[in-house]
């Protein structure tokens, strides 16, 4: 703020109260001409009813001027005047600031403790996952779900497949540097025969009837096209995230309609990066939870559903 | 002058009282309307591209505000949760801010690029695909409806004008580029730009 409005506020601001301090002693006086305390003012209404003219009682008026020497003191030691920024040096930043590193006093210890233990023993650690729990819901739990189980187009967590993979350092990975998977559009590559028959192989890889026509000539399509990422098989690949298509479990469905589209336009699932947002230590806690949701040991359905 | 007299003139009275009352706006309002922290943008925040300016319409004309709050305050509880606390400088391009006074949901004052585009447009055609016990209402017209791109360049041209936001006509050109985009393209857009910059940092 520059000087002037500094001083423009200041001026007004201590005017005002020296104002107030003034009106009150202006109305408090009593005045020549005017009835003695204690007597009527000789106003009369309705016949018989009269007004006394008696002063405001003291501590009424005593109050007024506690509010005054409130303020003031409120001034000295608060910001308030401007550029002043009181004697307390007090700011909601500096609150904030003092609320923070109280937090991370208090509970980094706990987290650093944690990041010391293993992966598969953390998962077993039931205090350890009461805390990762809370941090999944407020994170990961939008996409994944509260129960992990997640939604079309977000990766079920409890089920034991993994698109980039489920070991403890797979997962730490993920959740550090996100992960963006790039399966293209094949419109363009494919016409709508050829897109039929692909998706019809595709279809019937995970044990499923379609037609043998369409399969055999899928199949080659699948051959020059798919085979790069999802391998001969179509058992997929962790490193490039390209999930297997022979365990009946499907990201985007696995409708014939489904797998047709994803074929024709390409799926880019992303999941964003939790490095900064969370840190080091927290990132830990969360891998044990989630490397716990996929079965880490002691963990039956009754215990996901009770959850 | 004693206290009768000021009593018995309506037309003193009203003055003297306009006088008291406004020494509380001059004090409190004005000098923010000079001062850098309130008048400057802050660091990398930049006028709404003419995308994010046709989303941000979609936002005002179906009360987005009325559920969400775009303010973080400076409570741990809700750096955690939101992201850095909001500062005056990040808001004014705003015209007018979308502050809000109520969370039935949560704050959006920094949800640019913690979801993903699929997320937001899942999200938007019904809440309950991703977040089963939400209560949001669903808005699938927003992929039928496109917006006006003459109205958007209009209201652009108009902010620039009247209200100062450095514009270049480049910027307001740009507009025409939105034939045919959807309104929920634009209001994603919108919400992917959110609170990527400024802040306190």
């Amino acid at each position: 703020m520059s000087l002037f409005w500094s001083l423009f506020i200041i001026v007004l601001t201590l005017g005002n109260i020296f104002a107030c301090w003034w009106l009150i002693r202006w109305t408090a006086k009593p005045r020549a001409g005017e009835a003695a305390a204690h007597e009527t003012t000789g106003h009369v209404w309705d016949g018989d009813l009269m007004e006394y003219n008696n002063p405001m009682p003291r501590w009424w008026l005593w109050l007024f001027y506690i509010t005054i020497v409130f303020g003031l003191a409120y001034l000295l030691f608060f910001p308030g005047l401007g550029n002043f920024k009181g004697l307390l040096g007090w700011s909601q930043y500096g609150l904030y600031e003092a609320e923070m590193t109280a937090a991370e006093e208090r509970f980094e210890p706990i987290y650093a403790a944690y990041a010391e233990i293993p992966v598969p023993t953390l998962a077993n650690n039931s205090d350890a996952m009461a805390t990762a729990g809370r941090i999944f819901a407020n994170n990961c739990a939008t996409c994944h779900g509260s129960d992990g189980r997640g939604a079309l187009g977000y990766p079920n967590l409890s089920d034991g497949i993994w698109q980039w993979g489920g070991g403890p350092e797979a997962i730490r990975h993920t959740l550090i540097n996100g992960r963006q998977a790039v399966m293209p559009a094949f419109a363009a590559a494919l016409d709508e025969a050829d897109l039929e028959a692909t998706a019809a192989y595709v279809y019937s890889m995970s044990g499923r009837e379609a037609p043998a026509r369409l399969i055999a000539a899928g199949r080659e399509h699948y051959q020059t096209l798919c085979v790069a990422c999802h391998g001969a098989e179509g058992k997929g690949n962790e490193a490039l995230g390209a999930p297997n298509l022979t365990d009946g479990t499907w990201l985007y469905g696995g409708s014939l309609a489904a797998i047709t589209e994803t074929l024709n336009q390409g799926r880019n699932g992303i999941m964003p990066a939790f490095a900064e947002t969370l840190g080091e230590n927290r990132v830990h806690l969360v891998t044990a939870y989630v490397y716990r949701l996929s079965g880490g040991e002691e963990n039956s359905d009754d215990e996901l559903a009770a959850r | 002058m004693s206290h009768e007299v000021v009593e018995k003139n309506v037309g003193l009275m009203a003055v003297l009282i306009l006088i008291v009352i406004s020494i509380g706006g001059l004090v409190e309002i004005v000098p923010l309307m000079y001062a850098r922290d309130t008048t400057e943008p802050a660091p990398g925040v930049e006028p709404y591209p003419a995308i994010e300016f046709a989303g941000r319409d979609v936002y005002v004309s179906e009360g987005c505000y009325g559920c969400h709050s775009q303010q973080i305050r400076p409570f741990r509880a809700e750096t955690e949760r939101y992201g850095d606390y909001s500062v005056a400088g990040d808001f004014v391009y705003d015209r007018p801010f979308q502050w809000g006074s109520k969370r039935t949901g949560p704050d959006l004052a920094r949800v640019g690029g913690v979801y993903t585009d699929d997320w937001h447009y899942v999200h938007l055609i019904n809440p309950r695909d991703v977040v089963p016990q939400s209560n949001m209402p669903a808005y699938p017209w927003l992929a039928k409806r496109t917006v006006n791109p003459e109205q958007v360049a209009r209201s652009m041209r108009a902010q620039q004008k009247y209200l100062g936001v450095p514009y270049s006509d480049e910027d307001i050109a740009a507009a025409d580029a939105l034939e045919g985009v959807t309104e929920m393209e634009a209001l994603i857009a919108y919400l992917q730009g959110l609170g990527v910059s400024g802040g306190a940092n």
